[in-house]
């Protein structure tokens, strides 16, 4: 996957019911009051973006941070998709989904992006996706696209209805609970049958 | 200088503010209602961030029954909500509450790191208006304001003109006003915006790279009102310029 062909990259909070299932209770209490209606987005921007194989640097002063594995479904035109591409969608660990998590997400190199594009056909399934995640080549993190909460197809259209999805735009479609923690040092490796093997290293910034 | 991007007989291009007028490139002088107005931006080969911030002045944070935030309360919108001067912003059927919101709005023009408060409008290319229009019957507690809210296509109006930094010499008391059909429905001034300009540019830039071309939308004052079809909201800042849009 071309970074040149890349317009805006969204992700998607609480689409796994494993995520749901960690919240529980606590979806009805303060401050949420409820649990989410219409899709919970965020945008990792192009500073976040990390081609495949290149280090990440994390700033000085961080110690670990959630290693995001999920799959982007990447647009060709409104309501028609190109493909899919494996995301390395890393945070500073965060327990407060009140607020945009601009400052936990949008840090430069935040998100690894796979080079590998399995272009959509009608044969392909997102919910059949496997993806496993392996830090230092330990198996850390298994998820199964089956339990979305929003298939791909319905997070698409759920989407649409307020917002265009245009050429090079990117849905990626969550993250299950689970997220491994990974620190400076650490290798990253995110694989699924079909799409590859995205890769990349977190190395420790230099103090200020 | 106040320059626009318009596209005029099919092409796009740059024009300048000219005695009430559009100057084309080619000497050409047109009225503002000759041409279709896009955002005042220059292209840029990756998507621009777009940062907008929320609760930024005392008075709105109290009007919306927040505490004022001990940080910036930001949020990302993606390119598909901006849209030029002069143009129409869907209001979604059945809803109960769509109140624009007029900010002064940061062009970066340089690339931002680490900047120093002291240093910091020395990476500002400019200022133009935004329009961050919101639909509050949509406002859930998940990554609030979520983006049904505010990333709608073509609810965020950019404009007029990008105002080069140089013409203006202090943007922290700018007065900023919004009329509903004519009648005024907010007034302040940017002097009342609890995080200014540079300590935002020290703030993002302490975590994330900023690039020419991306925007900070720094947030809008007390007098939110509902807005319905028909309406023409101008919202216009003192010396930036006055956005004109159309809800449809």
């Amino acid at each position: 996957m071309s970074f040149l062909a890349m317009r805006t990259v969204y992700g998607t909070l609480l689409n796994f019911r494993g995520e749901l299932d960690a919240l529980g209770t606590k979806m009805h209490e303060a401050p949420y009051g409820a649990p989410p209606r219409a899709p919970v987005l965020y945008i990792k921007p192009a500073n976040t973006w990390s081609a495949d194989g290149s280090p990440v640097t994390l700033p000085a002063g961080v110690g670990e941070v959630e290693v995001g594995g999920t799959v982007g479904v990447v647009m060709k035109a409104p309501g028609e998709v190109a493909g899919y591409v494996l995301m390395n969608d890393l945070s500073l660990p965060h327990t407060s989904f009140f607020r945009p998590p601009v400052k936990s997400r949008c840090l430069d190199g935040f998100l690894g992006v796979g080079s590998t594009l399995l272009e959509a056909a009608a044969d392909i399934d997102p919910s059949a996706f496997k993806l496993e995640v392996r830090i230092d080549g330990e198996l850390k993190h298994a998820v199964d696209f089956a339990q979305l909460v929003r298939p791909a197809a319905q997070l698409l259209a759920d989407v649409a209805e307020f917002m265009t999805l245009g050429p090079g735009d990117v849905l990626m479609l969550g993250i299950d609970a689970g997220r491994p923690l990974a620190r400076a040092g650490s290798r990253i490796e995110i694989s699924a049958p079909g799409l590859g093997t995205l890769s990349n290293t977190l190395v420790a910034g230099e103090a200020a | 200088m106040k320059r626009a991007r318009i596209v005029h007989q099919w092409v796009e291009q740059e024009a300048t503010e000219r005695d009430g007028q559009l100057l084309l490139a080619d000497g050409q002088l047109l009225p503002f209602d000759a041409v279709h107005w896009l955002p005042p931006l220059e292209p840029v080969a990756q998507p621009r961030t777009i940062l907008a911030l929320g609760l930024n002045y005392a008075d709105h944070a109290k009007e919306l029954a927040f505490k004022a935030p001990e940080e910036p309360l930001v949020f990302l919108k993606g390119e598909n909500a901006l849209i030029g001067h002069r143009q129409v912003t869907r209001r979604p059927e059945g809803v109960k509450f769509m109140h624009y919101e007029c900010e002064l709005t940061v062009v970066i023009g340089r690339e931002a790191k680490k900047v120093q408060r002291a240093d910091a409008y020395d990476f500002v290319r400019g200022y133009t208006v935004a329009n961050d229009y919101a639909v509050r019957d949509y406002l859930e507690n998940w990554y609030r304001p979520n983006l049904r809210v505010k990333n709608r296509d073509g609810a965020t109006p950019l404009g007029p003109w990008l105002v080069d930094a140089a013409d203006v010499p202090n943007p922290m008391a700018l007065a900023l006003s919004t009329t509903v059909n004519g009648k005024v429905t907010q007034s302040g001034n940017t002097k009342d915006m609890i995080f200014d300009v540079p300590f935002l540019i020290e703030y993002f830039s302490s975590f994330m790279t900023l690039r020419p071309g991306d925007l900070i939308l720094t947030g809008t004052p007390d007098g939110v009102v509902d807005c319905r079809p028909g309406d023409v909201v101008v919202t216009e800042i003192e010396g930036i310029g006055a956005l004109m849009n159309t809800i449809a």
